[in-house]
């Protein structure tokens, strides 16, 4: 395991931020940590990058302790913060030669380093622009390219398409998922089910500093129950008459029947036949998975607020 | 030790790239204290009697004036890299990341250096005479050097205690503000007494002295000691304050 921590803890004053949180990354795997806002993300992702200290928790990063020896961790690892570290007044080039050079590369393998990164993100042209210039989908790569100058083992992304439109937030997707290829293990923090969805071997959802769930994204999904049918009708009778025959949920005011199902074809092949035979047939038949939504919305629903 | 050199090095470049292409703050530490001297000399200066001409009393307080522009903005440059995500990549890296301080007061000196170059060939230009020997010019800069340094720590030390920019702004106000209660613009002694008990004990009135007299040849007294004494003192509190406070804020 890449990344370990066990019984981590923080408090600001009487609040507990992150109350006993136990984690494991393996090496060259997606862990993503999804959580509301304040639900504990970014203070984790801070800790573990060794810019907060910890109340409490044994914590590694590649084998070093991320108290006793920060300085180590920070020799392997690479932080992406929530609002891109970038100089507006510097080019893109400038900036990813200052990085180079304060990781100790020389002048010459700076701009060598440089130049790879800007090629590799798409950043050639704009390369000698000042970064002001940039657009936020742009910037973002910057802020990546910075990162990954002195090639870390482990990159933590503290929310990195927050804002982005939904074009920069795919560029962004295909630059984390190029990353993955190079064995990079990538920890990530997001509000976007469907990120995590995409990008995560793991997941981990956080609520009020806890853990609500963690999982395979599939796991997570079993755990709000399985694919359903949705048959619509066009009158309420034939929905009471199709209740009557096959059970489920039934919706009166959209006519519309949910069964459960196993999602296969099989399954929707019964369901129409029995239908047709007793001559109540649907005018719409749609199959849905659990999205990570329902998943999020089942384990951080709020005391009174129905999920 | 060679690596916290080159790092120093890395973010003194840095923040010079940055000044440079700042145009505000350019404009602030350069254009505002040619202003400013314009309007002391041509419009205030006809009716202020120093006993010589006034753009010889009032140009070493216009530079000390500069000092405190200059100082503002480094104050302003720490804040924006302490409330971006600057610091948090400095930081997360295997360096020192003190020296972002180290770089910003360096290109603070620089900027220093180059606004009072400015001043005073503008001043001669205006009409500024200088007395002053090769030997008394060193002095002048030397003494300048070690307060501005002195004052960019200050500054330093309060743009990384400061929560925004804009608060590091209305924190460097005083450094803006005291020059006027000094012997910059006016002789002391036409100061009501409990002013002009603030203005003979403050830094800047002994600096300005001392400058005025290597430059133009009026008497400094002890006033150069003194200067000296107030410049070391407030470097190295400064100094100790500056790197104090930058601890507080990375350490929360």
């Amino acid at each position: 395991m890449i990344v370990e921590a066990t019984g981590l803890r923080k408090a600001y004053g009487s609040t507990a931020v992150l109350d006993g949180i136990d984690l494991e990354v393996a090496e060259g795997s997606v862990f993503a940590l999804l959580g509301p806002n304040g639900a504990g993300k970014t203070t984790t992702i801070r800790i573990l990058s060794t810019l907060t200290r910890p109340d409490g928790g044994q914590l590694r990063v590649a084998g070093f302790d991320v108290v006793r020896e920060p300085a180590k961790v920070r020799g392997v690892i690479s932080l992406t913060g929530q609002y891109a570290a970038v100089d507006a007044e510097q080019t893109g080039r400038e900036n990813l030669v200052m990085v180079g050079r304060l990781m100790h590369l020389g002048r010459s393998a700076a701009k060598v380093r440089a130049a790879e990164l800007l090629e590799r993100f798409d950043l050639v042209a704009a390369g000698d622009r000042r970064v002001k210039t940039y657009s936020g989908g742009m910037q973002r790569r910057l802020d990546l390219a910075m990162s990954l100058v002195a090639a870390p083992k482990v990159i933590f992304l503290d929310e990195p398409t927050t804002g982005l439109d939904p074009a920069s937030r795919t560029t962004m997707w295909d630059a984390i998922r190029d990353l993955v290829r190079t064995g990079t293990t990538i920890f990530l923090t997001t509000q976007y089910l469907e990120e995590a969805d995409r990008l995560a071997d793991r997941i981990m959802v956080l609520d009020r500093g806890k853990v609500a769930a963690h999982g395979t994204a599939d796991d997570l999904k079993a755990r709000v129950g399985g694919d359903r049918l949705d048959l619509r009708f066009t009158s309420a009778a034939a929905l009471d008459a199709a209740t009557a025959l096959l059970g489920g949920f039934s919706d009166h005011e959209r006519l519309v029947l949910s069964v459960p199902s196993d999602g296969t074809a099989t399954h929707l092949h019964t369901v129409l036949d029995d239908l047709r035979a007793a001559a109540v047939v649907p005018a719409q038949v749609s199959s849905h998975r659990p999205t990570l939504d329902d998943v999020f919305l089942a384990l951080t629903a709020r005391e009174g607020v129905p999920a | 030790m060679s690596h916290a050199i080159t790092d120093s090095m890395t973010m003194i470049g840095r923040s010079i790239r940055l000044g440079r292409r700042n145009v505000d703050t350019l404009i602030m530490s350069i254009v505002l204290p040619l202003l400013m001297m314009a309007l002391f000399v041509y419009v205030f200066g006809g009716a202020i009697n120093t006993g010589t001409g006034y753009i010889n009393y009032v140009v070493p307080g216009i530079i000390l004036l500069c000092t405190g522009y200059g100082a503002a903005a480094t104050a302003m440059s720490v804040a924006d890299d302490m409330t971006s995500g600057m610091i948090d990549r400095l930081r997360s890296m295997p360096i020192r990341s003190f020296a972002v301080l180290t770089g910003h007061v360096t290109a603070s000196l620089a900027r220093n250096a180059l606004s009072t170059t400015i001043v005073v060939g503008a001043a001669i230009a205006m009409g500024f005479r200088p007395s002053a020997s090769l030997s008394e010019w060193v002095a002048v800069a030397g003494l300048l050097l070690l307060y501005v340094l002195a004052l960019s720590w200050l500054a330093a030390g309060l743009g990384a205690v400061a929560k925004s920019v804009e608060s590091a702004s209305a924190l460097s106000f005083f450094m803006l503000f005291l020059p006027y209660l000094s012997s910059a613009f006016v002789p002391t002694n036409t100061m009501p007494s409990f002013l002009r008990g603030v203005s003979e004990h403050q830094p800047i009135t002994p600096v300005i002295e001392t400058v005025r007299g290597l430059l133009t040849g009026t008497p400094i007294g002890d006033q150069g000691w003194i200067a000296t004494a107030w410049s070391v003192g407030l470097l190295l509190a400064s100094f100790v304050l500056a790197t104090a406070l930058y601890r507080r804020r990375v350490n929360d």
